[in-house]
């Protein structure tokens, strides 16, 4: 097991491109992200925000470039160089992935419980005392009533079922959480509690994590850096107060007053 | 007179299946035994009965059976139940064999539900007809994904289904086709036998082959292989029993049967093992209930059915 250097980049991307035949998805995207940071990919939709996203987790492999990451395993390594069965072991023990649907992200015909245990049971614990204890535990860190822990997922709303797949998602302590759009098809008050929820937990456990979001006002309150992506290109790359309140690139500047004031 | 030796007007090949598909059988049979728990594809035949009601065991049967076996085919434990007439019917006709109720006897054992309650010996094959061979199918259903998790030894999620018992039962409540790891290695849908007889998959010194065929499917258990059932640390495996004994063998170890007696609420209890229950009472072993109506129905030594009219086979 290589000794990873705790100040060394936890992922770093090198000029990464992806194609479907002849549209690019994404052009020449370069950056590192360290542990503890949390970075937002935003732009409209068809950006490419989702395809780079898919890229990083692995599901996609990149026409051209490299994703490297520093597992406890492997150390820095490019992650498509590794052999399938490495690359999903990383992504079974040191990352989370939280989909917009939670439909996507849940097993909806196991129970709540269940869906939050997996990921233990994934990474070898057998012995359910142990699993029940803990999955109560994070029913409770996402505010979600321990009583329904055996409660079937279709039977949570929208905001429950994707606070059950945010707890799904940690309860493995992964270094590196994926969320495309985590607040997506909720509605404005839901949207802001979880956002709280994520905010703490996500500082809580010095996790890193990358946002895509088409929301400003996500990016603005979990972000500590943005990318903004057009058409397949990073238009503008920085810190996210920098990026918000004194865009440079038009694109930007348009994204930033389109934002419906109230 | 059977179909098999009608030389003069023989409509169908030895055991039915021509030799090349029996050797393509046969071929991959020789890969599942390599591989203890492996499923291995096959190119599965459409058969004379439905899918469901035994295609994958019968290919398999057809492609080891040779004139000299003995055949014993067993539905949820029973001789005389009519699947298993008729399978037994069809291949004492198309293969020219001796068939036989008694498990110390039987070379190849055709089953569905159960292991005998007789012990098994060298030598003897049980022949499975496995409805569904994907131990993961009802957690994962794309195949591409269950084939890497088979792959990569990635066997956690088949806990789930172990977890959601223990919260919803207080135990692991599943009771036929419960998940084992055969050799340390592969996970394994025992077919759907009950819990009670997965031990008896253990180290056993029979051969076990598993057939699928609507899912073209074959593995094997081969003698002498570890084959461990999943459980939790603090919830380990266990298997069914019974506070009442045998109403007419008096066994009380054997896999019951609950029977309804009438409208009344009178019920009794019987090894679902025909033969296993009929060589007791032979023996002189009498339970509660012996002498009852139903006791002469299971004992009739009914091995005359050669040239019965079989399952719509002519010649």
């Amino acid at each position: 097991m290589t000794q990873v250097q705790s100040d060394g980049p936890l992922l770093s991307v090198k000029s990464l491109h992806h194609y479907f035949g002849p549209l690019a998805a994404c052009r020449n995207v370069s950056f590192e992200l360290r542990r503890g940071e949390i970075l937002g990919i935003v732009g409209e939709s068809g950006s490419g925000k989702t395809t780079l996203l898919r890229c990083l987790s692995g599901q996609l492999a990149p026409t051209s470039g490299e994703v490297l990451f520093a597992s406890r395993r492997h150390g820095l390594t490019d992650i498509f160089a590794l052999s399938e069965q490495d690359r999903r072991r990383i992504s079974r023990e040191e990352w989370g992935y939280v989909h917009q649907n939670p439909r996507d992200g849940l097993r909806m015909r196991v129970s709540g419980g269940a869906n939050v245990a997996e990921p233990m049971m994934m990474n070898g614990t057998r012995h359910y005392g142990q699993m029940r204890a803990l999955s109560l535990d994070w029913f409770a860190r996402v505010e979600l009533d321990t009583a329904r822990i055996d409660n079937k997922p279709r039977t949570f709303s929208g905001g429950m079922q994707q606070r059950l797949q945010i707890a799904r998602n940690l309860i493995h302590g992964p270094s590196l959480v994926f969320m495309d759009e985590p607040t997506g098809g909720l509605d404005v008050s839901v949207q802001a509690r979880l956002l709280d929820l994520m905010r703490a937990l996500v500082r809580d456990m010095g996790l890193a994590a990358i946002i895509v979001t088409h929301d400003i006002g996500v990016a603005r309150l979990l972000a500590d850096r943005l990318l903004v992506m057009k058409s397949g290109d990073v238009v503008e790359h920085g810190l996210t107060d920098q990026v918000l309140d004194d865009p440079q690139h038009g694109y930007t500047q348009l994204l930033v007053s389109s934002v419906l004031q109230i | 007179m059977t179909i098999a030796n009608q030389s003069n007007r023989r409509a169908y090949n030895y055991a039915y299946l021509d030799e090349q598909t029996k050797r393509m059988v046969r071929r991959a049979i020789l890969k599942a035994i390599a591989i203890p728990g492996y499923q291995v594809p096959f190119g599965s035949r459409e058969m004379p009965v439905p899918y469901g009601w035994g295609t994958g065991g019968i290919q398999l049967t057809a492609a080891i059976i040779g004139p000299d076996d003995v055949y014993k085919c067993i539905d949820q434990g029973a001789d005389d139940t009519t699947n298993a007439v008729s399978i037994r019917r069809f291949f004492a006709r198309v293969a020219d064999v001796a068939t036989t109720e008694r498990t110390q006897d039987a070379s190849i054992i055709q089953t569905r539900h159960r292991i005998p309650e007789a012990p098994l010996g060298p030598g003897q094959i049980m022949v499975y007809q496995v409805p569904q061979p994907e131990p993961l199918r009802g957690l994962e259903p794309r195949e591409t994904e269950t084939r890497a998790m088979h792959a990569y030894e990635e066997y956690g999620l088949q806990y789930l289904s172990l977890y959601e018992s223990v919260a919803a039962f207080g135990r692991i409540a599943g009771g036929a086709g419960y998940p084992v790891l055969v050799d340390e290695r592969y996970l394994m849908s025992p077919s759907p036998i009950p819990k009670f007889d997965n031990p008896k998959l253990h180290q056993s010194e029979a051969l076990h082959l598993f057939g699928a065929g609507r899912e073209k499917r074959v593995y094997a258990v081969p003698p002498h292989t570890d084959v461990r059932s999943l459980d939790f640390e603090d919830y380990p495996f266990e298997v069914q029993s019974w506070d009442e004994v045998c109403g007419l063998c008096g066994c009380g170890e054997s896999y019951k049967d609950e029977v309804i007696l009438d409208d009344a609420g009178n019920r009794m209890f019987v090894c679902s093992d025909s033969a296993y229950c009929g060589d007791r009472r032979v023996a002189g072993h009498a339970g509660p209930m012996a002498g009852h109506a139903l006791d002469g129905l299971a004992t009739g030594d009914d091995n005359t059915d050669d040239d019965a009219a079989a399952v719509g086979i002519e010649a």
